[in-house]
């Protein structure tokens, strides 16, 4: 059982591959002094599937149904960013009618990426009810979503310059009374979990990441938020049609797991507020560019393109070479820089605690294996 | 004359054995059944709703499906401690069913020790899930075991403390004269903070959520029980169950006035006041998260251990007083 320069007195514990809060084929190998953690190293690289690699392979569009499986609970997030980014590449203007499509679906996407989150945290957590009360709600966002986008998991809705479908007024009466719908059970799930004495004992004060940390390993997303910086790309480099909409950054004071909980919590409610003035405000009109090439093949350069996705900073860096593939993709993934920290956290910390942390950083594994 | 009175209790036993046999398969079907539909109810969902009416034979086929399942031993297991556990933690569960009274006449045994019996022979739980983690082989399993073990330990002191308490109100042992005591009124009115405190301890003691950290799921997969497959694991399951039965029987004896009631015949009271409790404990696991093991430990005995023995002393002076 001994390793490399492990001591007598601790062992290895493997959280994972397989293991009921990996959230996924991640594996998190713990040095052990009893129940406490002394080092923990995560393992990476099990769903390893070469997205990068294949955007070099196919044309722009043949790649774009890959960004939905890189990270799959917001996956138009991602359809968005690339999108953008190849239409950075090709000038392309995309009507206003499209952005505010995206951003109401891309937003929908997020409460749904945030309502699955607060679910399966706390099924970590050892509460089974509001994973069920919380599927319920996303139930309806899936079944909006599949109306417009035709599926309800692994979006591939967005094209270069616009969208290929327009949504109708049965679906903008749908996100408005999912609007009420939520709103209305905000008042279970802050009895039921919010105010919930057990709960508020097993997430405040742990896991706490100061700003300096923060920076220091580059994460994004609501983990940088919870330790209070309010950077949020939407706000600080607006891009689409969200400088048109009010909306607030919600951060955090602490930094601990229970104001990364929190933040997501609240990002809900402001994406709400996004969804319903975009639905007030949503604009006639056509919902493609014109002049979209047949054959994308856009003229040698490079871009980086960022959105805020519900995990954090997704980026993608695109370099053209005047070809039909891309010469270069790079996918700059949230989880990953916000996987970072774990070992830097996890330290002196018990079992229960490692998984309350490591669910907090809401981490797809997927996304980061790529 | 003797013989004849001793084949006569000898038949009465084999008699009651069997019968204390059905019940706890019948309870433990039945309480499986109870809880997935408690839980899917509090979670918007119907549940099991195609075998059976609203899926009542459910766990029957659950059942007969373990049983077909193959027995998987694990290489390097402690082999005769490995086999043994699963049985060692089902021994003690029908033991005591021997003494606990379902009405006035229905008890197999009523011996004067009762509650000692019980709470004695519930102890052995843990040596059962110690000898389940140790075997395995496994480290999660041996996580589990130890936290069973100091979570029991933790929890039988505030648990016989608290019970003392109502003990020491009937000055006996015996479980019918305890239910005897409360013909004029249930003590879960004279003695609230015992039973909240009784309540606690036996969720814990069951290893129940919020309390269930010797099978926390998302921590240590499932526990001492991770290496067991097929009706080993169904024995664990099984003795879970009862667990939880014997437990609210004992708070139905000690605070709920046992079989007494009107109308009904007193078996259908108890059995009542019995799935009552049940359901509470259910509720708790399906609305609360789980505690972390520390401040599980920290809530015995900081909190809950001088608060049953501030009880039983007050207790003691109110008697002595009055």
């Amino acid at each position: 059982m001994l390793e490399r320069g492990l001591e007598e007195k601790y062992y290895i514990l493997n959280l994972g591959p397989q293991h009921p809060s990996t959230h996924g084929v991640l594996r998190v190998e713990l040095q052990m002094e009893g129940e406490f953690i002394v080092k923990a190293d995560p393992d990476i690289g099990y769903g390893h599937r070469g997205h990068e690699h294949m955007a070099e392979n196919r044309t722009y569009l043949q790649f774009l149904p890959n960004l939905g499986r890189v990270d799959y609970l917001h996956a138009l997030a991602y359809n968005q960013c690339y999108c953008m980014a190849v239409e950075k590449l090709l000038e392309l203007k995309v009507p206003e009618r499209a952005e505010f499509i995206r951003v109401i679906t891309c937003e929908l996407n997020r409460i749904a990426s945030h309502l699955l989150w607060i679910g399966a945290y706390l099924l970590d957590l050892g509460a089974f009810t509001p994973f069920l009360y919380c599927f319920d709600d996303r139930e309806n966002i899936l079944d909006l979503l599949d109306r417009v986008t035709g599926s309800r998991l692994t979006y591939c809705y967005y094209r270069f310059g616009g969208v290929p479908r327009d949504v109708d007024d049965d679906f903008l009466a749908g996100c408005k009374a999912f609007a009420r719908r939520l709103r209305s059970r905000y008042r279970d799930y802050e009895n039921l979990v919010n105010k919930n004495v057990i709960f508020l004992e097993r997430t405040k004060g742990i896991g706490i990441i100061t700003p300096e940390q923060c920076v220091k390993y580059g994460l994004t997303g609501p983990m940088l938020r919870g330790s209070g910086i309010p950077y949020d790309i939407r706000k600080c480099e607006p891009y689409s049609v969200y400088p048109l909409f009010d909306f607030e950054i919600p951060v955090g004071s602490t930094g601990d797991v229970y104001d990364r909980y929190m933040v997501r919590y609240r990002e809900m409610e402001q994406s709400l507020r996004i969804i319903e003035q975009a639905v007030d405000r949503i604009p006639a009109g056509p919902i493609m560019a014109e002049k979209v090439p047949k054959r994308i093949k856009p003229a040698p350069g490079e871009v980086y393109v960022a959105v805020e996705a519900a995990r954090g900073e997704f980026g993608i860096y695109l370099v053209s070479q005047g070809e039909t593939a891309p010469y270069r993709l790079k996918l700059r993934v949230p989880s990953f820089g916000n996987l970072s920290i774990l070992p830097e956290i996890a330290v002196d910390t018990l079992v229960a605690d490692l998984v309350a942390i490591l669910g907090s950083i809401d981490v797809v594994v997927p996304e980061i294996d790529r | 004359m003797a013989t004849a009175a001793q084949s006569v209790s000898i038949v009465g036993m084999i008699a009651g054995l069997i019968g204390v046999m059905a019940l706890v398969a019948v309870n433990a079907l039945f309480l499986i059944w109870m809880e997935r539909k408690v839980a899917a109810h509090m979670q918007l969902r119907p549940g099991p709703m195609e075998v059976g009416w609203h899926g009542a034979l459910q766990t029957i086929a659950d059942a007969l499906k373990l049983l077909g399942k193959e027995l998987i031993t694990p290489r390097d297991v402690d082999r005769p401690v490995y086999l043994a556990a699963p049985i060692v933690i089902f021994l003690p569960v029908l033991v005591s069913f021997l003494v606990i009274p379902f009405s006035q006449n229905l008890i197999i045994r009523d011996m004067h020790v009762g509650v000692l019996l019980i709470l004695s022979f519930a102890a052995l739980t843990v040596l059962a899930i110690l000898m389940a983690g140790w075997a395995s082989n496994n480290k999660y399993a041996v996580f589990g075991a130890i936290r069973s073990v100091a979570q029991n330990v933790a929890y039988e002191i505030p648990l016989l403390i608290t019970l003392m308490s109502i003990i020491l109100m009937v000055g006996s042992f015996r479980l019918t004269d305890i239910v005897a005591a409360q013909n004029r009124v249930w003590f879960i009115l004279v003695q609230p903070v015992a039973f909240i405190l009784y309540i606690i301890c036996a969720t814990a003691e069951t290893n129940r959520a919020p309390f269930d950290l010797p099978e926390a799921e998302s921590e240590l997969v499932a526990g001492f029980h991770t290496e067991y497959s097929g009706m080993r694991f169904a024995l664990f399951f099984l003795a879970e169950y009862t667990n939880m039965f014997i437990v609210a029987a004992l708070a139905t004896i000690f605070f709920l006035g046992g079989w007494r009631g009107p109308f009904l015949p007193g078996v259908v009271w108890f059995l009542l006041k019995v799935y009552a409790i049940i359901f509470l404990i259910m509720w708790f696991r399906w609305t609360f998260p789980r505690v972390r093991f520390d401040q599980l430990i920290t809530l015995s005995w900081k909190i809950l251990i001088p608060l049953s023995l501030a009880n039983l002393i007050i207790t003691a002076f109110v008697l002595k007083l009055v």
